[in-house]
């Protein structure tokens, strides 16, 4: 009997079937938005229906069950070695029950073992912290919006683009003009201005994390978040790229320094199947209550 | 809805027009990404596998045996259709396809296809995978499972009311088209 295992593999099935609060209040809202009798409202309705009826059979809201990203924060003390070996055998059961398809792929040879566990995946960011709680939160990112994804560097010319926030601005929205439909929308940005190619990226997955109804604490960027918002949902791409009133459920942007000679601005499409949850675990790996 | 039901002739999908809400039923074969590699490098359709006035679904779902050891599929919504691009519009020539299921749109190259051989593009719900696998009534066959591994293998199945949205018709027209040119214009009026 190992606890840790059961609550992983707990947490991946949730993760896997059930769409967070935040993100049904936020479909059904844009629901109600959409034109009666339009193709929009007829994709919002299938997503309603379909977000239900994942949660009634316990299976995947999506087939795509993603990369499979965990974030853990732990105490001081706390043995990464055996949680990661434990969220390995909670990812090949999870597989084997259906939560996870069989996802994960040989680079080199093109080869599916079944497991989902190999180089890379799953995907584990630890962190520290002096808490007692043990936190693990779970993101499956399906590789439909993570293709669409993108990563500009400033100035850019082609989109008159400088170093500024203004700049910041015209690249994200034309990362939503090239997305259209193509990453599931309607969909939630998470950007990060700053950083290195690859911290870039990997802080702009982190935005996620946050909640959609949350503001950013920071007033320059909660400004920035409110107006990409607004004027995303402005375009007319709408749900599926049919044209529509909602293209965006959210925008989260967090920043990072950079060095004077760089100015990424990294963006992570997440479709509407945002399968994020995650849980505190008491030392022994039980779960003690749910954080969406 | 308008019913679209085997055989999926010409003429049945000559009357389709972007915009129309389509309920599928009849056979359709999973393809994607390995699989149209696959046939655009001159590989064999597996025998079984005729997709001669047939349609194609970009898709790789979730299938389990049940107890008494039948395929199940348990979710199985579309995946993103733009990187067949480069296979599709051949494809559609040489196996006479007249449908391709699928998410998000294709170029150019498959609008052609589509219009010169009597082809149509089927866009249905990304990320429903629950509510589209209820429309799969059952598993009839599998192809290339061990070669290309289960998301990448060509499943046969049955569907009954598969509900899709025409987003590429076979007149030329594109709903995709549309909104990129309608969105780049809204775009430009907002941002200096």
């Amino acid at each position: 009997m190992n606890v840790l295992l059961d609550s992983l593999v707990e947490i991946i099935r949730r993760t896997s079937a059930e769409i967070p609060d935040d993100v049904q209040r936020s479909i059904l809202a844009s629901l109600e938005r959409e034109k009666a009798g339009s193709i929009a409202e007829s994709a919002m309705k299938i997503i309603e229906q379909n977000i239900q009826l994942a949660k009634q059979k316990s299976q995947p809201i999506c087939q795509d069950t993603g990369s499979i990203l965990f974030y853990v924060d732990a105490p001081v003390g706390f043995d990464q070695i055996h949680f990661e070996e434990t969220a390995r055998l909670a990812v090949t059961e999870a597989t084997k029950r259906g939560y996870l398809r069989q996802n994960s792929v040989d680079s080199i040879n093109g080869a599916n073992d079944g497991t989902n566990v190999g180089p890379g995946s799953p995907s584990m960011h630890f962190h520290q912290h002096r808490s007692d709680h043990i936190e693990v939160r779970l993101v499956l990112k399906g590789g439909g919006c993570e293709n669409v994804g993108a990563q500009y560097s400033l100035p850019n010319e082609k989109l008159k683009a400088n170093r500024d926030l203004e700049g910041c601005r015209k690249v994200i929205l034309d990362a939503v003009l090239q997305a259209q439909g193509k990453g599931c929308g309607p969909g939630v940005l998470g950007v990060c201005i700053g950083g290195d190619r690859a911290t870039g990226f990997e802080f702009s997955k982190r935005q996620l994390l946050r909640l959609l109804e949350d503001r950013n604490p920071i007033h320059e960027l909660d400004t920035l978040e409110q107006d990409i918002l607004q004027t995303a949902n402005e375009l007319g791409i709408g749900p599926m790229g049919f044209g529509g009133k909602t293209t965006l459920l959210g925008v989260k942007i967090g920043a990072l320094n950079r060095v004077p000679a760089s100015f990424f601005v990294s963006v992570s499409y997440m479709c509407w199947a945002f399968r994020r949850q995650g849980a505190q675990l008491t030392h022994d790996g039980s779960l003690l209550n749910w954080l969406y | 809805m308008i019913p679209l039901t085997a055989p999926f002739t010409e003429d049945k999908i000559r009357a389709l027009k972007v915009g129309d809400a389509v309920a599928i039923s009849g056979i359709v074969f999973t393809g994607r990404d390995a699989v149209h590699k696959y046939l655009h490098e001159g590989g064999e359709l597996p025998a079984g596998v005729d997709l001669t006035n047939g349609i194609i679904y970009h898709c790789g779902p979730v299938v389990l045996k049940d107890a008494s050891g039948a395929w199940k599929v348990t979710a199985a919504g579309p995946t993103t259709s733009i990187r067949e691009e480069p296979y599709q519009g051949q494809i559609i020539r040489d196996f006479k396809l007249r449908g391709v299921i699928g998410k998000g749109g294709m170029g150019d190259r498959t609008l052609r296809a589509c219009q010169e051989h009597g082809c149509v593009y089927l866009h249905a719900i990304g990320g429903a995978a629950q509510v589209l696998a209820e429309c799969v009534v059952q598993v009839r066959n599998v192809y290339l499972l061990e070669k290309f591994g289960s998301p990448e293998a060509i499943w046969e199945l049955e569907v009954r009311d598969f509900p899709v949205v025409v987003t590429m018709d076979s007149h030329g027209r594109s709903l995709h088209q549309e909104v990129f040119a309608q969105s780049q214009a809204e775009l430009a009026r907002r941002v200096a």
